[in-house]
């Protein structure tokens, strides 16, 4: 995944564009965190001065969805998926192997659509089914 | 001549793109199209080349085996070890029903030729001749209910909204598809996402709606891509926009994405995450139907009930209800998923049995082993033994065998499976995922894994039993939404089915 460099002005000219959404703070969010790979601290007073909410209120959304985040991501992510369908075909053990081969990279997931070629991974963004440590190995090149 | 090679995201996770880059590479003067997937998953990558006669199909094609299909002269239907003869011959898909799915696999998703010459937009205009009642009384005729699990008739709901007196109303569209097991949303909108378009039209037109929002899960990217396609298409063909397809009805639709959270496939919650808030369940009444998204009147329907709409208007509504048992009526899009052979989307009329679709079907197990359990309906459905594959799929023989259908989602486990651990996973991903409002879903569900990892030690077991039985039926009774009150139905019914697994000294 790219990443622009945390900029100040960036994230003030890109905010700007959802000035007439109705509802925009999520949007908002998850649109810096598309740019920048996270959400920077400075965002949530930014944020609530552009929509006009309280800084609680951008905090309160920030802090509730797992998708977002406050640090820069690792080089790679990879997202396994440890729903019940995954877990049938063995996504717990394999969610073991990858974490001790890439423990700053993994985390959970619950569910990419893929229930009936599991064991599903997401790698930077694209798709693995029926996926083994040496495809995500593969994937994250 | 076309090729026909998925772009569906299950067929893209086994190397359907890098088999349509080497055919693309081989055979530079072939048109490759990227069809969404017939559904029959265990067959992907499932090429099809198209024939005077029909498509013939040969699967599963992986990149290696690109040169040797070519080599057998698989253009003009040569023989080849992954030949599987005419894909409308093939009997797992040819058996099947497909009335929501009738174009999935077969069209190109972003065509809108295609889409019309396969009996598209049929079902909008004639919805643009009706009265708006009209409109709602087909709807409601039909007997379709609500395919995102509740299972509410559509056009009750539909009236509600139309009722109201609002200026401004919206049609709203469930895609967060989160339940384990389930990919039928998904794949219905990266197969035929005009279809969606095209109901959640007719919707707006039958409530007097002029915006609509359709909200898809962040872990749906491919999916997000083909809707947000889709949509700028249809509004630079005069269908989305100001005057719908030249009618004075105004109608646009816009993404708004998920962001990783479980409770925002709730209604409200979600209603909440699209107005940008945190994804907390509202309390009901006020119902949406009346003070819904931004306090307006709104109509709510899963992807797979309004991509069932415009097949209900094209055909009528005798048509869809001739289907199903009882008050189940039409066809349920049945997801086969987990540890099962032959995975996939199985869409057939109600009343179809358990055993049918996991062994006739699902050919059991992938691992070969037996067949142990089965859950139906998402993290919040209950788990089946083996003893109930009788059971008959509807809304109704569900519910009075102890368990839900959902949103048709069937995950399979073989034997190895433990169903104490699978009971505590309810908890924990009820923990994980509550969104804190009411305190049953919020505490109890902590309580709960704790709980039953108690009686997984095997401490006190009766008692942490007895104590566990009555944590589920708080959380079932004193929970505001669905996720606090259905997280004891897998757990119950892993105990009442599978009672070897709780009795402290393991198998």
């Amino acid at each position: 995944m790219k990443y622009s460099p945390w900029s100040h002005e960036r994230a003030v000219a890109l905010l700007a564009t959802l000035r007439e959404e109705k509802g925009a703070v999520l949007m908002a969010l998850q649109l810096m965190q598309s740019e920048f790979g996270y959400v920077d601290k400075a965002c949530v007073e930014l944020i609530a001065q552009t929509f006009n909410k309280s800084r609680a209120d951008v905090h309160g959304v920030l802090t509730f969805y797992h998708d977002l985040r406050t640090t820069p991501p690792p080089p790679h992510e990879i997202s396994i998926c440890v729903a019940e369908a995954c877990q049938a075909v063995g996504a717990r053990e394999l969610e073991r192997d990858v974490k001790a081969k890439f423990p700053q990279e993994t985390r959970e997931s619950y569910c990419f659509g893929n229930c009936a070629l599991g064991p599903a991974v997401m790698v930077d963004g694209t798709i693995i089914g029926r996926a083994t440590l040496e495809k995500i190995e593969v994937a994250r090149q | 001549m076309r090729l026909f090679i998925p772009g569906d995201s299950a067929a893209i996770s086994v190397g359907a793109d890098e088999v349509a880059a080497a055919f693309a590479e081989l055979l530079p003067d072939i048109e490759i199209v990227r069809n969404g997937s017939r559904g029959a998953l265990w067959l992907e990558t499932l090429v099809e080349v198209e024939s005077p006669t029909g498509r013939i199909a040969y699967g599963p094609v992986g990149p290696e085996d690109v040169l040797s299909l070519i080599a057998a002269d698989f253009l003009q239907g040569g023989a080849h070890p992954l030949s599987l003869g005419k894909s409308d011959e093939i009997t797992w898909l040819a058996s099947q029903d497909r009335v929501t799915f009738a174009r999935v696999g077969i069209i190109d998703p972003l065509s809108l030729d295609d889409y019309r010459a396969h009996g598209g937009l049929i079902g909008l205009h004639k919805a643009l001749m009706l009265e708006k009642d009209s409109i709602i009384d087909e709807v409601a005729e039909s007997g379709l209910r609500g395919r995102g699990g509740a299972g509410f008739p559509a056009g009750i709901k539909w009236r509600a909204v139309s009722q109201t007196t609002s200026v401004e109303k919206y049609i709203c569209c469930n895609a967060d598809e989160g339940d384990s097991g389930t990919f039928a949303d998904r794949m219905l909108i990266e197969g035929d996402p005009f279809t969606l378009i095209e109901g959640m039209t007719i919707a707006a037109i039958a409530v007097g709606a002029t915006q609509g929002y359709v909200y898809i899960r962040s872990e749906y990217p491919y999916a997000i891509s083909t809707l947000q396609k889709a949509i700028d298409i249809a509004r630079n063909s005069d269908w989305l926009g100001n005057r719908v397809l030249g009618t004075p009805h105004s109608f646009d639709i816009q993404i708004r994405v998920g962001a990783g959270s479980y409770v925002c496939g709730e209604e409200t919650a979600m209603l909440e995450s699209i107005e940008g808030k945190r994804g907390v369940v509202r309390s009901k009444p006020p119902f949406p139907a009346i003070e819904g998204l931004f306090g307006l009147p709104t109509v709510i329907n899963n992807v797979l009930t309004l991509s069932t709409v415009p097949m209900i208007l094209a055909q009528g509504a005798d048509f869809y209800k001739a289907r199903g048992v009882g008050r189940s009526m039409g066809t349920q899009v049945f997801q086969l998923a987990g540890n099962i052979a032959r995975g996939g989307i199985v869409e057939c009329a109600f009343g179809i049995s358990l055993d049918e679709l996991v062994n006739t079907y699902g050919g059991g197990t992938l691992t070969g082993r037996p067949v142990r359990a089965v859950q139906i309906g998402g993290p919040l459905g209950a788990y089946f033994s083996t003893a109930q594959f009788e059971t008959s799929m509807d809304y109704e023989s569900l519910i009075a065998a102890g368990g839900m259908l959902g949103h048709g989602g069937i995950v399979v486990f073989d034997d190895t499976v433990d169903l104490a651990m699978q009971a505590k996973f309810a908890m924990e991903f009820c923990a994980l995922e509550s969104c804190g409002k009411c305190t049953p879903c919020r505490i109890g569900s902590t309580r709960g894994a704790e709980t039953i990892d108690l009686i997984i030690k095997g401490v006190s077991v009766d008692e942490n039993k007895k104590l566990l039985l009555d944590l589920c039926e708080v959380m079932t009774d004193g929970s505001l939404c669905a996720m606090g009150g259905l997280t004891p139905l897998p757990v119950k019914s892993a105990m009442i089915n599978f009672p070897s697994d709780f009795n402290g000294a393991r198998r």
